[in-house]
């Protein structure tokens, strides 16, 4: 079995083993939703309008606390380093969390969708693009989230710092995934979801072999 | 240690007095412009700030790679530097792009898409300051540091262009720089009075910051007799 | 001094000569030097007792010759590899019972240690992990989130977690810390058994009753400098005594 592979497994069956906490965190996810769309109101076409841009956020705020606990476990007993002495290649530990991160924030994403077409009457039909759009966005979430998350899990006041450090990075994949939703929902007669998807696509590529290569600096002393 | 005590202030003193002159010239003296009026003046002095707002930053990019790359303390001094003179100037730049915007759009931000990157950046960036301060081991910190400024700062392009596509669906807003054109003259002797500033400033920090990394490391300790003495990293410099 | 190879998993090579060597070691945290100028010499096959109070260095000692943590100076091999060039080469041959356990609370002990091995590249190896949990007295517990194991337990884990990398040099920090009885006698017949096999064995600990009983040579750390080597058998009363903790 590969490093990758290994690790990979390992996150998952990490995440399938406290698998409450997602559920917790979905249910912190919809509550913002619904938050959202108290500060509107109940006006039907306005809520539509904004609804890819609620979910996203939704989203974004979700992942920090998904970000943030995926490392609670490989530090509260320094299972990382365990890994990193036996010896475990640190890229292929990256990649494994990073990837096991970006299922389940796209796993979170697809379970607000219903919650986003109850509340804002924002639906679309193309449900395959607003897959791919999802996966996309949460890749992009997960590849510098994954990277500040072990590093923020070191440090103190973590939970300040993450927000801190990931929200202004992400920016073009808030902006990309929501105007691709947005799209999705409103409808696209120009056709321009698919630079919006390209531009997801470069960010993901930029920072999954960037964060990959840092990793190692992060947690290694 | 080199002594650098008068050339900060030398860079300094040169800087202001340059912007002295070179705002009074374009503030008081240069020509009015035809379409925009006096606002348009703001501009010799927030061009200066945005190219070296961009340099300070770029600055920092350079010191983040040098210190992952090479090591070595004065690296990540000079990154603090950098990174905190950034972050003041891309706050003066989020400000003067305000004053600009309001009488010209009746708004305070019309998400220009260059500003709109610096606010991010500015935003960005400082929070890499206070990453600076909740991490209390020195080497964790540099490194740390010097690992969030290079994630940063690649980011620039993608969020520049992300904002500016972002930008143009809805209509097409101009920034003082494209539509109005300047005397030259007093902008480039701005130009060099901010820089000169910056770099009288970031040589001031960078002492402040390797003084203060002195406090918080110990010196290798003193050593009775030594076989084979063979000191690596005596400044515990990551490889 | 030739070794021959450790029982089956051809994981561990032939060491010979110097199990660890180290010239000038110093480490600090922030303005305090943990370790200071720390040079010595272990031989292939020998168990050595480091002793000292808390604080002393004991902990930072092993980090650094396991490379879990870099030296500020000075210089180190283990089995025969560098470890600040070559730290891949040194993990693949040393392991480390740390303070710290390294498993995962959600996890089951058979799960831990299945996830050690699929990095160690025996992740078919289903049977050695039951036996390994075995020996160390988990075999009821194996799957049992670690969440529910007391203390001891933990360690125990550790401890086959530790067997299964089959090192040529083992490091463990306080071992005996949180056993019960029949854990200590656990921990001495597994010393016995690796210093059987050839490993070589570095012991923190401040048991010197049992330090000195099964140990060749202690050394003893005082403020992070060695303030004295020599056989464990004569190793002095007070070097554990008292002292700051930690």
């Amino acid at each position: 079995m590969s490093a990758l592979a290994a690790a990979l497994r390992k996150d998952l069956l990490l995440q399938w083993r406290t698998r409450a906490q997602v559920v917790a965190i979905f249910v912190f996810g919809a509550s913002a939703l619904l938050l959202f769309s108290f500060a509107i109101g109940p006006h039907a076409a306005a809520l539509r309008q904004h609804a890819a841009g609620f979910l996203w956020l939704a989203l974004l705020l979700s992942s920090t606390l998904a970000l943030a606990e995926s490392f609670q476990s490989e530090m509260e007993h320094r299972a990382l380093e365990g890994l990193l002495l036996l010896p475990a290649d640190a890229r292929a530990l990256y990649y494994g969390k990073a990837i096991a991160n970006a299922l389940q924030l796209t796993l979170l994403g697809v379970a607000l969708v219903p919650v986003m077409v109850v509340l804002y009457d924002a639906g679309t039909a193309r449900l395959p693009a607003l897959l791919g759009i999802i996966v996309l966005g949460s890749a992009g979430l997960s590849a510098p989230g994954t990277l500040y998350a072990a590093m923020t899990a070191q440090a103190r006041a973590r939970q300040t710092l993450l927000p801190l450090l990931l929200f202004p990075l992400v920016v073009p994949v808030l902006l990309a995934a929501v105007k691709a939703t947005s799209l999705l929902i409103l409808g696209d007669p120009m056709g321009q979801i698919r630079s919006w998807a390209v531009l997801l696509v470069s960010f993901n590529a930029i920072y999954w072999s960037l964060c990959g290569l840092l990793f190692e600096r992060v947690v290694e002393d | 240690m080199r002594d650098y005590s008068t050339r900060p202030y030398a860079l300094g003193g040169l800087g202001i007095a340059l912007l002295l002159w070179g705002s009074t010239w374009g503030l008081l003296f240069a020509p009015r412009e035809a379409y925009m009026g006096d606002v348009q003046r703001i501009m010799y002095v927030h061009v200066p700030t945005a190219w070296n707002a961009m340099l300070a930053l770029t600055f920092a990019f350079a010191c983040a790679l040098f210190f992952l790359l090479r090591g070595g303390w004065e690296w990540d001094a000079r990154l603090e530097a950098a990174i905190e003179v950034g972050v003041v100037l891309s706050t003066l730049l989020c400000m003067q792009g305000a004053i600009w915007a309001k009488p010209t759009w009746g708004v305070w931000w019309d998400w220009d898409p260059r500003l709109t990157t610096m606010a991010v950046l500015l935003f960005a960036f400082g929070g890499i300051l206070a990453l600076r301060q909740f991490v209390d081991d020195p080497v964790k910190r540099a490194v740390w540091s010097a690992v969030a400024v290079v994630i940063a700062y690649v980011d620039v392009p993608i969020v520049y262009f992300s904002v500016k596509w972002w930008n143009s669906l809805h209509q097409m807003q101009s920034s003082p720089e494209t539509v109005s054109r300047a005397f030259h003259w007093p902008l480039r002797i701005n130009a060099f009075g901010v820089l000169l500033l910056v770099a009288g400033l970031i040589d001031l920090r960078t002492r402040l910051a390797a003084l203060r990394r002195e406090g918080e490391l110990a010196a290798p300790p003193v050593v009775a007799e030594r076989a084979t003495p063979a000191p690596i990293g005596a400044a515990g410099g990551t490889p | 001094m030739h070794l021959t190879p450790r029982r089956g998993t051809g994981r561990t090579s032939a060491v010979t000569g110097l199990a660890v060597e180290a010239e000038g070691l110093g480490r600090r945290y922030g303005r305090r030097w943990a370790l200071r100028d720390v040079s010595l010499a272990i031989p292939v096959g020998s168990v050595v007792m480091l002793a000292g109070r808390n604080g002393s260095g004991k902990s930072t000692l092993l980090r650094v010759l396991a490379t879990a943590i870099r030296a500020d100076l000075g210089t180190a091999r283990v089995a025969l590899h560098d470890v600040r060039t070559e730290r891949r080469e040194v993990r693949k041959r040393v392991a480390l019972l740390a303070h710290h356990s390294h498993h995962y609370e959600a996890l089951t002990p058979r799960e831990n240690l299945a996830i050690a091995a699929s990095f160690l590249g025996r992740e078919g190896d289903r049977p050695r992990l039951l036996a390994l949990l075995g020996r160390v007295g988990l075999a009821d517990r194996a799957d049992d989130p670690v969440s529910t194991l007391s203390a001891g337990m933990r360690k125990r884990l550790a401890l086959a977690r530790v067997l299964l990398q089959d090192a040529a040099v083992l490091f463990l920090d306080e071992p005996y810390g949180e056993l019960d009885p029949p854990g200590f006698h656990l921990l001495d017949r597994v010393i016995g058994e690796l210093r059987a096999g050839g490993a070589t064995v570095i012991v923190a600990t401040h048991l010197l009753e049992r330090g000195r009983a099964l140990c060749d040579r202690a050394l003893v750390l005082e403020e992070g400098r060695l303030v004295w080597s020599g056989p464990a058998a004569e190793v002095p009363e007070d070097a554990a005594a008292g002292g700051p903790t930690s």
